[in-house]
């Protein structure tokens, strides 16, 4: 008895709480994560693309770069990648500001947290969704792009017509994957100071001394995240491979 | 003198007139083991050209080698009496010297595949749409109406909003054939049109062939099938270890094998 009006009082507490505006601080911290998961998803598509296309080139110098990629960086913890990103960029910037004299030369220009932190995680993400990317397009059937060449198809109209909606049809499983690898390291940019979800939930925690509630709910709100995408990715799975599955 | 350019052209261009592939000295080797050793074939608008062999012949090898999905070691190409330019790449092997000719050449060569090779994303007609559009930039309204056209005349309109691997593979293949005849090819390459069907399905897809060949199209077929290179083909070339064995009109060869090995090739047939 004692254990459920503790249990009671606890979510008196926490309500009280919310409403005070942390439950408003929470929900910008959400649309923070979803906008850095975005992003750097956007970024490391465009990167993954790239490193896919290097490994699977007949150049021995691009094969290289792009197994180098995703061997640092799906090698290295992302927190390190994190850091050098935003120290070694606001050193960069810094540098470049003072030698144009936009700042003092004493002053130091901070790289922006929301940059550096979408492109340090948007490069990690990059790595794992260059993997993706590659094993798709080894997944195609060879004949269907001999007969793209065979129909007079320039490399532009192949890759156009025939690899990309392939490999994105063959890709959506495992960027579902790589989505949700991504709303969790977003959390790690926490530490650049943007106002993410896992920020905005430790400084609740520190300011009201209820750490264990705010971590609690930060730690429901990402598993609502996580598991609200698996049935999107579901059904964009369901949609691109329709050619494949038996009409109903 | 008069000389007269257009005039002059014309009389070129009319000495190769009734050539619609010409092939001369294709040599290809897979690393040591030499696949084509000096194949030469003619084919005139019109003919259809069955071109038979044993398994490891050379013969799709050969028929590849004409719309460059595989690079020739040596030898010329000429479609409509055009020759495909080649040059001496780096590695010392050959490689086209203009990959747009090499594109707009192949645009008229519309290829049937052994494994059909349709594209698995696309429906049906998007399929008979795609390259007409995309390659020959043909209007896109023009291309459908024709695509149905073509759907009704192989006998598969009713699926034209099917995904390909949701359809037999006679239906497949008819359908393959139909994406050929969109691009209004000046030759069709058929390597193994039927060699990937069950037995109860060739008959479709070589009743359509058999259309294609009554309506005087130049087709070039890689086949296994006696009854058509005897019955529609208006010649039989015969490839034996890389070489040409024996080339002739399709009843006299059958009846009077003009070599051991072209005896012997269709007595296993029989068998």
């Amino acid at each position: 008895m004692e254990f459920l009006s503790d249990l009671q009082a606890q979510f008196a507490t926490a309500y009280e709480l919310l409403a005070a505006g942390w439950g408003v601080q929470l929900l910008w911290g959400i649309g923070w994560t979803l906008a850095v998961t975005v992003v750097s998803m956007l970024i490391g598509a465009m990167l993954g693309s790239m490193v896919a296309a290097a490994k699977l080139s007949q150049r021995g110098g691009l094969r290289f770069i792009g197994e180098s990629y995703t061997t640092v960086f799906r090698g290295e913890p992302e927190l390190l990648i994190i850091y050098l990103f935003y120290y070694g960029g606001t050193q960069v910037l810094t540098g470049v500001a003072r030698s144009t004299g936009s700042i003092g030369s004493t002053d130091i220009l901070n790289m922006p947290s929301f940059l550096g932190g979408v492109l340090a995680v948007g490069i990690i993400s990059g790595a794992y969704q260059a993997e993706v990317f590659r094993g798709s397009f080894l997944a195609i059937q060879r004949g269907e792009l001999e007969a793209a060449r065979a129909y007079g198809m320039s490399a532009w109209l192949r890759f156009r017509l025939v690899i990309v909606p392939q490999v994105l049809r063959l890709a959506v499983p495992g960027l579902g994957n790589v989505w949700q690898l991504t709303i969790k390291d977003s959390a790690l940019i926490s530490v650049t100071g943007v106002a993410e979800l896992m920020l905005t939930a430790n400084k609740a925690a520190r300011s009201t001394h209820h750490s264990l509630l705010f971590y609690t709910l930060a730690g429901i709100l990402y598993l609502v995240m996580t598991s609200i995408s698996t049935p999107i990715f579901e059904k964009a799975e369901r949609y691109t491979s329709r050619s494949f599955t038996r009409p109903k | 003198m008069s000389a007269n350019p257009a005039a002059a052209a014309n009389a070129a261009s009319s000495s190769n007139e009734a050539s619609a592939i010409s092939v001369k000295e294709l040599r290809k080797c897979f690393g040591d083991h030499e696949v084509l050793k000096g194949i030469s074939l003619e084919a005139h608008k019109g003919d259809v050209i069955s071109i038979l062999g044993s398994s490891g012949s050379g013969k799709s090898t050969m028929l590849r080698c004409i719309n460059l999905l595989e690079m020739p070691d040596s030898g010329e190409v000429r479609v409509d009496g055009e020759l495909i330019k080649m040059k001496q790449s780096r590695d010392g092997h050959q490689a086209p010297a203009d990959i747009r000719q090499v594109e707009r050449i192949r645009a008229n060569l519309a290829m049937v595949f052994q494994s059909f090779n349709l594209w698995s994303h696309m429906t049906v007609l998007e399929n008979l749409v795609a390259a007409p559009t995309h390659v020959l930039k043909r209007p896109r309204a023009e291309c459908l109406e024709q695509a149905e056209a073509l759907l009704k005349r192989v006998g598969i309109w009713e699926r034209r909003n099917y995904y390909p691997p949701h359809m037999s593979g006679g239906q497949q293949q008819r359908a393959a054939i139909a994406r050929a005849l969109a691009m209004n090819p000046k030759v069709m390459l058929f390597d193994e049109p039927t060699s990937a069907l069950d037995p109860e399905l060739v008959g479709e897809v070589l009743r359509v062939m058999r259309s294609l060949a009554e309506e005087g199209r130049t087709m070039l077929v890689v086949t296994h099938e006696m009854g058509f290179a005897r019955d529609v083909s208006s010649k039989v070339m015969f490839l034996h270890k890389g070489e040409v064995d024996s080339v002739g009109e399709p009843k006299e060869m059958f009846a009077k094998p003009p070599t051991p090995q072209f005896k012997q090739f269709i007595a296993n047939f029989n068998k």
